[in-house]
């Protein structure tokens, strides 16, 4: 099966629209916004050129995307969007009525800055401002990896009944071209499945109400149910990316380890800087440093122990997070500070705005000694 | 209930056999004259209760196990074909 996948090269956009083509959602609404547009773009063609019999609807904004998207999965059929930036927080007041209701919607995510100032280039801080929606949130590298965790994604939503985000780096990963591999038609849908729903609303011999009120004598009770349907996820994507390693011959782990068996000092970081810094590792390595670098790739639910027993003997560990979290500690590193309750970790904010980072400042942080005290800005004027 | 019994999402499942006759709250009962009912659907479009379908023949037929009796198909009938009665 391995030897008939296609190599193709497509940005992380396209690549994650054949991956929808493959799954064939019943469902797409969708709105337009940079950087995600050529998802949609690459996707409506398959549409209209009838290699996907989705239905997509054109709505009038994001807020109505995630609704249509609401009504569609309550309704039994598979529903899929994508979105970025200002358009992710337009969908914020539906985000968690997604995932209260249960209702796995896959959405590709173009991670980007959010306004003020408005700024239409790559960071975290769109998917970070929602990362308490109750969605499952995995970082994609490159457009490889946009692709793949797309299938993984839905497989994943649907047998825990949780939506989930797949995210990209705007421009960085949805606009470059990279050469990857795709599974065969057959087999990505064959992985894929038909979607069986647990709860239909058109099911009328068995009538239902979807989006009841629940007051102080029960809504409690299904926000603990929610936390355990988030805490059954990790073992659940790992036979997920089990299946998928058979098929794909791409192993996966919850995050992906780098050069970390002997390591003593160590990069955390998510999305497409995770490229840059394995080149810097390499290139430190070759010169006899002892580096590596955990790539965070779920991030919603948090692997706590997983990530603590990866990086327990490691003595010096830097987080990159492309966020900011004002009058708080950085996402990432709040994490990982949570998973290894060690309080000399350092935190770093780069990237925002789509401000660049290159290998020489990912060895300068390698070379650097940090003692956490203060968080450090890579690539500030 | 425990959390672990609810379902998930409040997804409320409905028995239709134990559900209540809403039918029971009525005063005033609607009557068909299916011979000058006009089959035009006007009644089941206003009905509020969904409580108007049709016979095989096209006339107006009411549940009255879910229809509460509130009249608006007497009024909006342009044959004057439903009645209501006691």
């Amino acid at each position: 099966m391995v030897n008939k996948n296609k190599n193709l090269a497509l940005t992380g956009g396209a690549a994650a629209a054949e991956a929808l083509r493959q799954i064939n959602p019943d469902v797409m609404p969708v709105y337009p916004i940079t950087p995600q547009t050529p998802i949609i773009e690459t996707f409506a063609k398959f549409v209209a050129d009838g290699e996907a019999d989705t239905e997509m609807i054109e709505v009038e904004s994001e807020h109505s995307a995630m609704s249509a998207a609401v009504g569609a999965s309550a309704a039994g059929v598979r529903a899929a969007t994508a979105s970025s930036s200002q358009g992710i927080l337009l969908m914020a007041e539906i985000l968690p009525i997604a995932s209260g209701m249960r209702l796995p919607i896959l959405m590709l995510v173009s991670a980007r800055a959010i306004s003020a100032p408005i700024n239409i280039h790559g960071d975290h801080q769109d998917v970070m401002f929602v990362r308490d929606a109750g969605w499952i949130q995995i970082f994609s590298e490159n457009a490889q990896e946009a692709y793949d965790n797309t299938l993984i994604a839905l497989k994943l939503a649907e047998k825990v009944r949780l939506p989930a985000m797949v995210v990209m780096d705007g421009f960085q990963t949805s606009h470059s071209v990279e050469n990857l591999e795709i599974l065969e038609d057959s087999v990505a849908k064959n992985f894929a499945g038909e979607y069986q729903p647990k709860n239909l609303l058109l099911n009328f011999d068995e009538p239902k109400t979807f989006g009841p009120v629940a007051l102080p004598n029960s809504y409690f009770e299904f926000k603990r149910q929610q936390v355990e349907a988030m805490s059954g996820v990790v073992p659940e994507i790992e036979k997920v990316l089990e299946e998928f390693g058979k098929i794909s011959g791409r192993e996966y782990d919850l995050f992906e380890k780098y050069r970390l068996d002997d390591a003593e000092k160590a990069i955390v970081v998510a999305g497409s800087t995770a490229g840059t810094a394995k080149v810097a590792v390499d290139e430190l390595r070759e010169q006899g440093e002892k580096v590596g670098l955990l790539k965070i790739k779920l991030f919603r639910p948090f692997p706590y122990a997983q990530v603590a027993e990866t990086l327990k003997n490691i003595k010096q560990i830097v987080v990159l997070d492309r966020t900011v979290s004002f009058g708080s500690s950085a996402p990432i590193f709040s994490e990982i500070v949570n998973a290894m309750g060690r309080t000399d970790l350092q935190s770093c904010i780069y990237g925002l705005g789509g401000r660049e980072i290159f290998k020489e400042d990912l060895k300068k942080v390698f070379s650097d000694n940090w003692d956490g005290k203060e968080v450090k800005y890579i690539g500030l004027k | 209930m425990n959390w672990k019994e609810i379902e998930e999402g409040a997804v409320i499942a409905h028995d239709i056999k134990k559900s209540p006759k809403t039918g029971d709250w009525r005063y005033m009962k609607p009557v068909v004259d299916k011979k000058l009912c006009a089959g035009c659907a006007s009644c089941f479009d206003f009905c509020p209760e969904a409580a108007v379908d049709f016979d095989s023949e096209r006339k107006a037929d009411i549940d009255y196990d879910v229809c509460k009796g509130c009249g608006v198909c007497a009024t909006v009938c342009p044959k004057r074909a439903i009645k209501m009665t006691k």
